[in-house]
């Protein structure tokens, strides 16, 4: 019987591919996005704004005091209700930006406050706008406090793109479930789902981990 | 937006939340406990010396931590039967939380542990301290303090992560809020109140957290 169900997994392993694919996209264009906004929010959340910066501490504290499946349903269910349709698959990609921003912001956050103060001082004292002290001098001195948890983030964020299943988005996880319901060989199904998200993110644990390394003092 | 938010429904509906918040809070605190004590033999297999306990702990602990909650989840809720075991959808996410977060509080002792200078040890040793004594009265009082914010912060991250057994209809705080809306059509109310919970859990936890870690700073001036 085994044998059987394991000719079966190999047969439709194609379907497989597809969910990874899948799985690749949102986990591509979801860190590229949460990079830009962490970053942007991150910036704000350490500027001399009171309101923006309060604002953002409210925005972050929502979405690290929820767990991703609520944030993925208030997305998917609240927005229709206020009139924004969305597909599952845009509803995915706002929901992972809305997670993955608020996380990375904190991490640039930490990283920029790591910058001494004389550092900004030696900034203005040189003529620097706000903007050219963020990207001469205080941007590339805090990106070493922050590349390490940068990538362990990413890691984090590949691993929860696996919750926006639950709306239906035909990933890696979904399609596990899917193909559960036909093949009732859990461990094995599931072995293979878990093998393939492996070949994604362990790479990039090890470079985390090389990073925290090389850029440890 | 929120002009037609209904509380009257909330308030019908809060016995179910409140038991949900309850099941949350039973599910995340077994949980910890056991993710603990996995973690703790985790640990000392991975820093062991001896070869047949250190490379299992490794496999362990790198699987789990490349690979998503929710498919370990699946991984055991799908592949348990097929082994002949059944159990209930409770302990099933009781086990997949436990495993989980072991790998993680693994690697936050670990961490705790090699903090502790090596001349610490060499002093235990050349005081006549045998490898217990330095373990209690040198290494885990220095190791506790680096190590208890990160486990509080990964109790977060189990209460958190505790939502997605809804999936495996767990019946917990998500899982209410899913109820409701399946019952009343109403996922604002359901899903922001479900949310309003879990911030509250949030907050408890992080200031146990910071004050933890305002001790430690003030542990370390000594």
């Amino acid at each position: 019987m085994m044998a059987f169900y394991f000719s079966r997994i190999v047969e439709i392993f194609p379907f497989f591919l597809k969910g990874l694919w899948m799985t690749t996209q949102i986990a591509f264009i979801s860190l590229f996005t949460c990079t830009i906004l962490g970053f942007i929010f991150g910036i704000l959340r350490s500027g001399k704004n009171i309101i923006l910066k309060r604002l953002v501490g409210v925005y972050v504290a929502f979405v690290r005091g929820t767990p991703f499946v609520v944030q993925v349903f208030i997305v998917f269910f609240i927005l229709p209700e206020w009139g924004i349709q969305l597909k599952a698959f845009q509803a995915a990609l706002l929901a992972m930006a809305i997670m993955g921003s608020a996380f990375i912001c904190e991490i640039v956050a930490g990283g920029i406050s790591a910058i001494s103060k004389g550092q900004w001082e030696a900034g203005t004292a040189s003529g620097l706008t706000l903007i050219q002290q963020l990207r001469l001098v205080v941007i590339p001195q805090a990106m070493k406090v922050i590349l390490p948890p940068l990538v362990g983030q990413y890691v984090l964020l590949i691993k929860d793109t696996s919750v926006v299943s639950v709306i239906g988005v035909m990933e890696l996880t979904r399609v596990g479930w899917v193909t559960v319901m036909r093949i009732p060989e859990g461990l094995m199904v599931f072995s293979l789902v878990g093998a393939l998200y492996f070949v994604i993110s362990y790479p990039l644990i090890l470079l985390s981990n090389y990073l925290e390394r090389r850029m440890a003092v | 937006m929120l002009a037609d938010f209904n509380f009257r429904i909330i308030f019908e509906y809060l016995p179910l939340f409140l038991t949900g918040l309850r099941s949350t809070f039973l599910i995340s605190i077994v949980s910890i406990i056991l993710a603990l004590v996995t973690g703790t033999i985790a640990c000392a297999g991975r820093i062991s010396s001896i070869k047949l306990l250190k490379y299992p702990a490794i496999a362990y602990i790198e699987i789990i931590r490349s690979t998503p909650l929710l498919v370990q989840i699946y991984f055991l809720y799908f592949g348990l039967p097929t082994l002949g075991i059944r159990v209930p959808e409770i302990q099933t996410g009781i086990i997949a939380l436990m495993l989980n977060s072991g790998a993680y509080i693994a690697e936050i002792i670990r961490a705790g542990i090699t903090s502790v200078d090596d001349g610490q040890i060499e002093a235990g040793v050349s005081s006549g301290l045998n490898y217990f004594q330095r373990m209690r009265f040198i290494i885990l009082p220095q190791a506790l303090g680096v190590t208890v914010p990160p486990l509080l912060g990964q109790s977060i991250v189990l209460v958190k992560d505790s939502a997605l057994l809804s999936l495996i209809s767990v019946m917990e705080l998500t899982r209410c809020g899913q109820t409701m809306t399946s019952e009343r059509f109403m996922p604002t109310e359901a899903f922001l109140t479900v949310a309003f919970f879990y911030m509250c859990i949030y907050f408890c936890l992080k200031s146990l957290a910071d004050w933890s870690q305002k001790k430690l700073i003030f542990r370390e001036a000594y």
